[in-house]
């Protein structure tokens, strides 16, 4: 056995994971995409969340479409240094829903790996569903012979989320994963008007946890209104240029970035 | 473990262009299922004739006046939160009997935010039993289920499925008023199942969370078009996570910009009942946290009001019916 074709030209491979859905997943999958291309990198995203793709509307390419050519599926193009495979550019409507059971998942993660011809790529980005079933299990077997680097976890401070994401865990270490960090999300909502922090989800659970189980803590992130504003106005100014002068990118997660490079290189 | 597992059908080789789907009814006798490497597996997957285990199951539903799904394409929108609400809110009245059952196999909430973590199952001849909150409130979770709390459940659909079916035939919930059924995201196994094996004997219908952004709604009108395919009546959408009230300054602030208009524009764009909005309050997720009730400890909170008209808007669809 040998890793799939798909990944020959890719140099390194990370997946975004998480046990607990709406935690953020596609959103940091979508800044750590953000943030390599904005160092240089050459990036691919691979949406492997078949039932609810989110990936893109995070990078407003809901109309872009993946094309065939005699070498495989060609990824849609966010700009030169970024490339995207979504089912979501394979599916006629947006409300159309994919009802599909375990086998046919698993079998689409499959053409996902075999099919796709990426571009020469540093990094190739996995963003994953909730939860530790049939699309981990199919991901982790795809990817047992391509070297994964790791995964980073993402959770949210509260204790609801905080046990869900132990079984994440519990998961990377029956499958040999290696964890590259633990990002505590949506830590604290800084008030536009008085400044004032209000911790909605408590705070701090995801740093405990990381020190519990001596994993690395990578930092913690802000519910941060403007993100989600950036995403949704795409269309009259680039989400790259946006991020880039983003107190959200050079306060939170450009340290963030930083921690997930170092932990690789070592 | 008390669940046998059912052997995992796993596909060789993917699905041809036409394919119809492993799960469908013509599944390997399809013109283009001809020369699938899968065709074998597919075809002998499929059970021939009803299933015996729905009469079972019919049998177990029978005493239940009101089955209540709830759903949301999206996760981390408040499903369980709000499932956990709703059966405290219906348990408060002394003279209606609420279960509660815990689809979500992979990452269990209920048991946490009922405050029965510790709780285990009991299994006498008459099956199951559920584990009690209080006297009037039962529960079943897979999370009762497991050695320790963070041992993951590491499951393909088709062992999922078999776990689901013996919870809908081998739970003995008795008589109840209310079953409420908390699902996982998605439109997977654990939806369809849940609808096939329950649809004979009756599902009121399905309660949508969402919260306002555009990103959830996204996924929660596909969970509509689900719900559309499956021939399940939608009660209605719930809005969570609304606005946020700083403690602060007292300004509201949406955090989770409706952009697109949120649950009420989706509701009136497809003809559904909207049932309110529920306001972000941190003190719902720390009483989750704690396993306690947030309408017992806040009563006069906006959140508490809102989550009781939506109770009372929603008993109405369902009993008035």
């Amino acid at each position: 056995m040998s890793a799939p074709d798909s990944l020959k030209n890719v140099k390194h491979v990370i997946l975004i994971l998480s046990g607990k859905g709406g935690v953020g997943k596609s959103s940091i999958t979508t800044q750590t995409a953000l943030s390599l291309v904005l160092k240089g990198y050459k990036v691919g995203v691979l949406d492997i969340d078949l039932t609810g793709p989110s990936i893109p509307r995070m990078f407003g390419l809901e109309d872009a479409k993946i094309h065939q050519s005699t070498n495989g599926w060609v990824p849609a193009r966010y700009n030169k240094d970024l490339s995207i495979v979504s089912l979501g550019f394979l599916l006629g409507s947006k409300d159309a829903s994919v009802v599909w059971r375990g086998p046919k998942k698993t079998a689409m993660i499959r053409q996902f790996l075999k099919d796709v011809t990426w571009p020469d790529l540093d990094y190739l980005l996995i963003d994953t569903p909730p939860g530790t079933s049939d699309e981990h299990i199919a991901i982790a077997e795809e990817l047992q012979f391509a070297n994964p680097e790791g995964c980073i976890i993402v959770t949210t401070p509260q204790q609801i989320s905080i046990s869900d994401v132990k079984k994440e865990i519990n998961f990377c270490n029956k499958v040999n994963l290696r964890i590259l960090g633990l990002v505590e999300n949506m830590s604290g909502f800084i008030c536009p008007h008085c400044a004032e922090c209000t911790n909605i989800f408590s705070s701090e659970g995801g740093k405990n946890l990381a020190s519990q189980l001596s994993l690395k803590y990578l930092g913690a992130i802000p519910i941060d209104p403007l993100f989600v504003e950036m995403i949704e106005t795409q269309k009259d100014s680039s989400l790259l240029d946006s991020y880039e002068n983003s107190r959200l990118y050079l306060e939170s997660f450009k340290p963030i970035i930083d921690g997930v490079l170092e932990e690789i290189r070592e | 473990m008390i669940v046998v597992p059912k052997p995992n059908p796993s596909l060789t080789a993917p699905e041809p262009e036409h394919c119809p789907g492993p799960e469908s009814e013509n599944a390997g006798k399809e013109e283009s299922c001809a020369g699938c490497a899968n065709q074998s597996i597919c075809s002998s997957q499929i059970p021939k004739g009803p299933d015996p285990d729905v009469d079972f199951i019919n049998d177990r539903l029978s005493n239940i006046t009101h089955k209540i799904l709830v759903l949301s394409g999206k996760g981390g929108v408040g499903k369980s939160t709000f499932s956990s609400i709703l059966s405290w809110a219906l348990a408060a009245d002394e003279d209606l009997e609420v279960g509660v059952m815990d689809l979500d196999i992979c990452g269990p909430s209920l048991p946490k935010m009922l405050g029965s973590e510790l709780e285990s199952v009991h299994s006498s001849n008459s099956g199951w039993s559920p584990v009690y909150v209080t006297e009037n409130l039962g529960m079943m979770s897979v999370g009762f289920m497991l050695p320790d709390q963070d041992s993951a459940v590491i499951w393909r659909g088709a062992k999922k499925n078999g776990l689901i079916k013996q919870f809908l035939k081998d739970v003995n919930w008795g008589k109840l008023d209310y079953l409420i059924v908390d699902t996982p995201p998605g439109t997977s196994d654990e939806h369809l199942s849940v609808t096939t094996y329950m649809k004979e004997s009756g599902i009121d219908g399905a309660l949508i969370v969402t919260t306002p952004q555009e990103v959830a709604l996204l996924d929660v009108r596909k969970e509509i078009d689900f719900c559309k395919k499956a021939n399940i009546k939608i009660l209605g959408i719930v809005e969570n996570m609304s606005g946020f009230i700083c403690p602060g300054c007292k300004n509201e602030f949406q955090i989770f910009k409706p952009t697109t208009g949120g649950g009420k524009a989706l509701a009136d764009e497809l003809g559904l009942p909207f049932l309110g909005s529920v306001p972000l309050d941190p003190r719902i997720g720390k009483s989750a946290d704690n396993g306690e009730s947030f309408l017992d400890l806040y009563p006069d909170s906006p959140a508490s009001t809102a989550i009781l008209d939506v109770v009372d808007a929603l008993r109405d669809s369902v009993e008035g019916s």
